[in-house]
């Protein structure tokens, strides 16, 4: 069942159109690559996705009863948060910062909610550290468990991976794997082709002429074919 | 000590404390938010803002200038912070422009129709904060207590929505947070602090009321709270001790608050040092 289609979107800016006629169903439980060079639009997708900016044209639904608050966004890692002084307990309880409403303090229960995500993603020994003081892979969990606060059906992540080593990469990988056999629906943006052909199950491609189709059609007849050279799978 | 005490029996004493631990102790709750924003210098931007209101306050003859200097401050202060992001003039420079700019026609003004005799006495005044503390009257302190309470409750109600959209807010945008009003609530309750604040330390030193106990503190303490809590008493303690050493060795009193917290900041550093790492 989808739960997030696309019809005919067009992505760009007042001044110029990046690209048109995009149009995909996501359903429960697939796991989107979204692939494309640099400034061709994939976070401006994404901030479309969230209803964050308005399409030039077409338009993003969701069904099978999806609300905007499931859909949770994992940005990419600011300048800022690099040295931000907050204990990684606090930012991950910020991730339910959006079910608060006019209430100005978290429950009791959101606490619990918290400590579990943390357990989940392996961070909660952590839960006294300075976010600044945590290795890059560490942040990045921890981001993680603060989304999954946020929203529990969709995750779409922002190049989650940029700036980790490879085998900390792969670690990162294998936790969200393990979060789309748990149901999680996953959408990421990545520059890294080998991890798309090992886990996705579909691809979009961003680009002039933008495409969608399941990994297998996608490294056999369409733009993958280009990366053909690129060694399957495997160990990256 | 006796001195002090012999100084705390007259009431214009006993109101500059108040008044001064007041201002310290709000001025220190944003400092982190506006050092991690990049946002360290707008306390110096907005309080020159403040003094080119003050000159048009003062030529135009307005018995109660805060008429003018709040409504202009808090004005400047949404523009740069809830703007910042999008404008052609990105944040360091435009806060830049806009605290030379006030500076210059403030004393251009105060120059041109200037009534006073001693103008480069005012000038100076305003700029270093001068006596003025020392010669509050008392609703001018009511006045701060209740800017004060009220910045309290809305910085405790909101503490939690402060911290996120301050650490992301790309994140809490998404999550469905009214990031803009949020950032204009910051700005909005920084400008009131900075025209409260020019009473005490002037206006060219207001940014060390902000910074200080903010950079200090995020030396030695690990989580958000913990940070938040110890600039609040890093401030208060500065401003107590900088007030009453002026009165013992009869020095200015802004510059012997703000002297006293470059102080306590070295200790910090230290104290960072030897616990960390």
């Amino acid at each position: 069942m989808s739960l997030i289609s696309a019809q005919n979107l067009t992505i760009g800016f007042e001044d110029r159109t990046l690209y048109r006629n995009l149009s995909f169903d996501i359903n429960a439980g697939d796991y989107c690559f979204v692939i494309g060079e640099n400034g061709a639009g994939k976070t401006t997708l994404m901030k479309t996705i969230l209803g964050l900016r308005k399409p030039v044209s077409g338009s993003v639904t969701t069904s099978d009863g999806l609300k905007p608050d499931e859909i949770g966004y994992m940005p990419q890692q600011t300048v800022v948060q690099r040295d931000f002084p907050a204990s990684v307990s606090e930012i991950v309880m910020s991730g339910f910062i959006g079910k608060l409403g006019r209430r100005p303090f978290f429950t009791a229960e959101q606490r619990r909610l918290a400590y579990s995500n943390m357990e989940r993603l392996g961070v909660n020994d952590l839960a006294r550290k300075c976010y600044r003081e945590l290795s890059g892979g560490q942040q990045q969990r921890v981001l993680l468990a603060r989304t999954l606060c946020a929203a529990s059906r969709v995750l779409l992540m922002d190049e989650p991976v940029a700036g980790l080593d490879p085998y900390v990469t792969e670690e990162f990988y294998g936790l969200v794997s393990g979060l789309n056999r748990e149901g999680i629906t996953i959408i990421m943006i990545s520059h890294d082709i080998p991890a798309a052909k090992k886990y996705a199950t579909h691809i979009l491609h961003v680009k002039d002429e933008p495409s969608y189709m399941t990994k297998d059609d996608y490294f056999k007849r369409g733009h993958g074919a280009d990366f053909s050279i690129v060694r399957d799978g495997g160990d990256c | 000590m006796d001195i002090v005490i012999q100084y705390l029996a007259h009431p214009f004493v006993r109101y500059a404390f108040i008044v001064g631990i007041l201002i310290a102790f709000c001025s220190s709750l944003l400092g982190v938010t506006l050092v991690l924003k990049r946002m360290s210098y707008i306390g110096d931007g907005l309080s020159h803002v403040a003094f080119g209101a003050l000159a048009i306050a003062s030529v135009l003859k307005l018995s109660d200038n805060m008429i003018i200097i709040l409504p202009v401050t808090v004005l400047c202060a949404v523009l740069l912070l809830a703007a910042g992001q999008n404008t052609v003039i990105k944040g360091d420079a435009a806060i830049a422009m806009l605290s030379v700019g006030a500076l210059a026609f403030g004393y251009l003004l105060m120059n041109i129709f200037s009534t006073s005799s001693n103008l480069a006495g005012d000038v100076c005044s305003t700029l270093f904060g001068s006596t003025s503390i020392l010669t509050l009257r008392q609703n001018e302190v009511y006045l701060c207590l209740v800017v004060s309470v009220v910045v309290v409750i809305v910085f405790v109600l909101f503490y939690n929505k402060i911290f996120a959209v301050t650490f992301d807010e790309n994140f809490a945008k998404a999550s469905g947070v009214r990031v803009g009003f949020y950032n204009v609530l910051i700005a909005v309750i920084i400008a009131a602090i900075i025209v409260m604040a020019m009473n005490l330390v002037g206006s060219l030193l207001i940014s060390a009321l902000v910074i200080f106990p903010a950079m200090a503190s995020m030396r030695v303490f690990k989580s958000f709270r913990a940070v938040t809590i110890s600039s609040a008493v890093f401030s208060v303690v500065c401003a107590a001790s900088g007030i009453i050493i002026s009165i013992i060795a009869q020095t200015p009193v802004g510059a012997t608050i703000v002297a006293c917290d470059a102080v306590m900041f070295g200790l910090f550093c230290a104290l960072g040092r030897i616990t960390g790492k």
